[in-house]
C-alpha cells in the first residue's frame, strides 16, 4: 500500500445508550464499534470478519453515516467524512456503495429491475432517458442478466440473481470503493461460488475496491488482499491474508480458525483424535 | 450397516398442488438409517431435503399434499399410520430439532417447565420427578448450572445454549431417532462446531440415530456416518462418508464439493462453480434434474437414471448418473484423495 489510503477510519466508535427508547433501562452503553481503525487501499479487498453482534454491520453503517458515529474520523480520498452534512456527504455517496446480505429484503418489491438499478443514476443526475436505459440494460448484462430483465419485478428472480441486481445497482454510479456486508451468505452453495467469482471480476476490471463483511473465514480468506477480525466492537487482529490464516496471533482468530469444519473425513477424525474443536 | 434399519424410505413422493400446478418436492427416494447411525441429507433450498424431514415426521399431510411410498421406523408404515398413533411416535421415539430454537420454544414459559410439560403430555410422573429428569437433560446437552438455569426463559440464553435447550427436549422421552434440520445453520461458527460436537456425543454415548439436514456439505465430514445428496426433489448419490468424499460419482456432488473454500488448502484463484440454477419444480428437465447444469450432459440423460450402484467394489454407494465409472473418474474435475 502506497500513498494515501482510498479509505482510512480511525478510532471510530458507536456506542447505543440503553437509556433511550420506551423501554430504556439506563446504565452503561452498548460499545458495537469500539474504536476501529482500517485502511482500504484503491482496489483492494479488505476482508471484515466476525460473528454476529461483533459490531461489523454498524461499521459499514457508521462509515456510511447510515448511523451518526459516536467517535472518530473517517476518511474517504483524504476528505472528513464525518465532518460533513448529510447534503454535502450525497455527492461522496456516488463513490462509496452498498450491497446487503439479504437481497430480497433490500430491493423494493413494487419498482422494476429497471427502475431499482436506474435510480441511483437519476439521484446522482448521471443520466436520463435514452442514456439512462442503455445504461441500465448495459448494467444488468454485466452482473450476468439480461436487459430483458428491465421491466421484470424482484420476486420473479431467484436468491442469486436478486444479488445480481443488487450487485448492479451497486455499481451504476461506477464506484470506488463498495462495502459488501455479507454479499453471499443467504445464497445457496452452488450460487455462493458464482457471486463470488462475479464480484472478483468485476473488481479486476474496474479497480474497484471492497470492504468485504462476512462471518465466514472460508470466503473471506478467498477474497481478500488483507483480513481484518473483528471481535465485541474491536479489531484484534489485521494483517495480509495468508499471515492472518497461517499465523494468527490472536486467541480469538486462533478460535474461529479452528471452529472451521473441514470438509475431509479424515482430517476431522485425526482433528478429533487429536481433541480439537469437534472432539 | 447390519440387521434391519430403523428407518427405511422407499420410494417416496410427495407432491404439493399449488395455484400453478402440481409440485413433485420428493421423488421417489430410497434412503435408510441403521440404528446408532448419523445419516446426513444434503441439499440446497427446494431439494427437497427439509419435505423429506416433515415427512418423516408425519407433519406433511394436508389437503393439498400427496404423499405415496412407504415409511417404516421399527417396522411401522408411517405413512401409512393414523394421526393419533404418530402423535405417540412423535418425540416418544422420533424427536425432532429445527433450524431457529427462538421459534420452537415457548418465549413465556421457563425452559425447564416446557421440559417438564412435555415429559408430563407422555408420561406419568410427578412434577418433581419429571423436573430433575429435565435438570439432567440440560446438563447432559452442556447447559452450565442446570439446576438453576432450568427457571430461566428462553431469551435468557445464546442461539447455542437455546439450541441446547432444544436438543434437551428433543431428547427427554428418550426417543431412538432424532431428525435435526439445519440445527447449526442460524448458529455462529465456534457454536455450531460446539452443536456439531454435542450430537455426535450423543450419537456415540447413547446410541441415537440421527438424520442430520444440511445445505453444508463441509459440516458433514465432522459428524455424518453416511451422506445422501439430494438435488431437485431427487436423492443423486448416497453412499459412506469416506465413498462420497473421496469417490464422488455424480457431478452435482463434484460441483458441491469443488465450491467449498477450504481453508487447509492454498486459494484458488477463483472458485469452481456450478452453472445457472436450480430448476423450478413446476416444470424439471425431463430426465436427470441436473441436465442443464452439468457440464457432461449427452443423449441418455433424457432419461431419469435409476438410484444404483454402479461400482463393483462399493455394493452401497448408490448414485443416478449415466455416465460410466470409469468415465467419471476420468472427467471428475475436483482434486480427490482416493487412496
Amino acid at each position: 500500500m502506497s500513498g494515501e489510503p482510498l479509505l482510512e477510519v480511525r478510532g471510530l466508535a458507536k456506542h447505543f445508550d440503553p437509556g433511550a427508547g420506551l423501554f430504556g433501562r439506563g446504565g452503561e452503553p452498548v460499545r458495537a464499534v469500539d474504536g476501529v481503525d482500517l485502511r482500504v487501499a484503491t482496489g483492494e479487498t479488505l476482508g471484515l470478519v466476525g460473528e454476529s453482534g461483533s459490531g461489523k454491520s454498524t461499521l459499514c453503517r457508521a462509515i456510511l453515516r447510515l448511523v451518526e458515529p459516536t467517535a472518530g474520523s473517517v476518511r474517504f480520498e483524504g476528505q472528513e467524512l464525518t465532518e460533513l452534512s448529510q447534503r454535502r456527504l450525497r455527492p461522496l455517496r456516488r463513490h462509496v456503495q452498498m450491497i446487503f446480505q439479504n437481497p430480497s429484503a433490500s430491493l423494493n418489491p413494487r419498482k422494476r429491475v429497471g427502475d431499482i438499478v436506474g435510480a441511483p443514476l437519476k439521484l446522482h443526475g448521471l443520466a436520463s432517458g435514452a442514456e439512462l436505459h442503455r445504461r441500465v440494460g448495459e448494467l444488468l448484462g454485466r452482473v450476468g442478466l439480461s436487459p430483458e430483465h428491465l421491466g421484470r419485478y424482484p420476486h420473479e428472480f431467484s436468491g442469486g440473481q436478486r444479488q445480481r441486481i443488487g450487485i448492479a445497482r451497486a455499481l451504476a454510479t461506477e464506484p470506488k470503493l463498495i462495502l459488501a456486508d455479507e454479499p453471499v451468505s443467504a445464497l445457496d452453495v452452488s450460487i455462493r461460488a458464482q457471486i463470488v467469482n462475479l464480484l472478483q471480476d468485476i473488481q479486476d476490471e474496474m479497480g474497484i475496491a471492497y470492504l468485504f463483511v462476512a462471518h465466514d473465514i472460508g470466503i473471506v480468506r478467498h477474497v481478500s488482499d488483507r483480513i481484518a477480525v473483528m471481535h465485541r466492537g474491536r479489531i484484534v487482529e489485521q494483517g495480509q491474508t495468508d499471515q492472518v490464516c497461517e499465523q494468527p496471533r490472536d486467541p480469538y482468530t486462533q478460535e474461529l480458525l479452528a471452529a472451521v469444519p473441514v470438509p475431509d473425513p479424515r482430517e476431522a477424525r485425526a482433528r478429533r483424535s487429536t481433541g480439537g474443536v469437534g472432539g | 450397516m447390519s440387521g434391519a434399519p430403523l428407518l427405511e424410505v422407499r420410494e417416496l413422493a410427495v407432491s404439493f398442488n399449488t395455484e400453478e400446478g402440481s409440485v413433485r418436492a420428493v421423488d421417489r427416494l430410497d434412503l435408510d438409517v441403521a440404528p446408532g447411525e448419523v445419516l446426513a441429507v444434503v441439499g440446497e433450498s427446494g431439494s427437497g431435503k427439509s419435505v423429506t424431514a416433515l415427512t418423516l415426521m408425519g407433519l406433511s399431510r394436508g389437503p393439498n399434499t400427496r404423499i405415496s411410498g412407504s415409511v417404516r421406523f421399527d417396522g411401522i408404515d408411517l405413512i401409512a399410520a393414523r394421526d393419533e398413533e404418530l402423535r405417540r411416535i412423535r418425540g416418544e421415539r422420533i424427536a425432532m430439532v429445527f433450524q431457529d430454537p427462538m421459534t420452537s420454544l415457548d418465549p413465556v414459559y421457563r425452559v425447564g417447565d416446557q421440559i417438564v410439560e412435555q415429559i408430563r403430555a407422555h408420561r406419568e410422573t410427578s412434577r418433581e420427578e419429571a423436573r430433575s429428569r429435565a435438570i439432567e437433560l440440560l446438563d447432559a446437552v452442556g447447559i452450565p448450572d442446570a439446576a438453576s438455569r432450568a427457571d430461566a426463559y428462553p431469551h435468557q440464553f445464546s442461539g447455542g445454549m437455546r439450541q441446547r435447550v432444544m436438543i434437551a427436549m428433543a431428547l427427554s422421552l428418550d426417543p431412538s431417532l432424532l431428525i435435526a434440520d439445519e440445527p447449526t445453520t442460524a448458529l455462529d461458527v465456534t457454536v455450531q462446531a460446539q452443536i456439531v460436537a454435542l450430537l455426535r456425543e450423543l450419537n456415540r454415548a447413547r446410541g441415537l440415530s440421527v438424520v442430520l439436514i444440511t445445505h453444508d456439505i463441509g459440516l458433514v465430514a465432522e459428524v455424518a456416518d453416511r451422506v445422501a445428496v439430494m438435488y431437485a426433489g431427487r436423492v443423486v448419490e448416497q453412499g459412506t462418508l469416506d465413498e462420497v468424499f473421496y469417490d464422488p460419482q455424480h457431478p452435482y456432488t463434484w460441483g458441491l464439493l469443488g465450491s467449498l473454500t477450504r481453508i487447509d488448502r492454498p486459494r484458488p484463484e477463483r472458485l469452481p462453480q456450478i452453472p445457472g440454477a436450480p430448476p423450478s419444480l413446476l416444470s424439471p428437465p425431463q430426465g436427470c434434474h441436473f441436465r442443464p447444469r452439468c457440464a457432461h450432459e449427452f443423449e441418455r440423460c433424457a432419461q431419469v437414471p435409476d438410484l444404483e450402484a454402479r461400482l463393483a467394489e462399493a455394493p452401497g454407494h448408490l448414485d443416478r448418473c449415466w455416465l460410466d465409472p470409469v468415465e467419471k473418474r476420468e472427467r471428475r474435475p475436483i482434486e480427490v484423495d482416493g487412496s
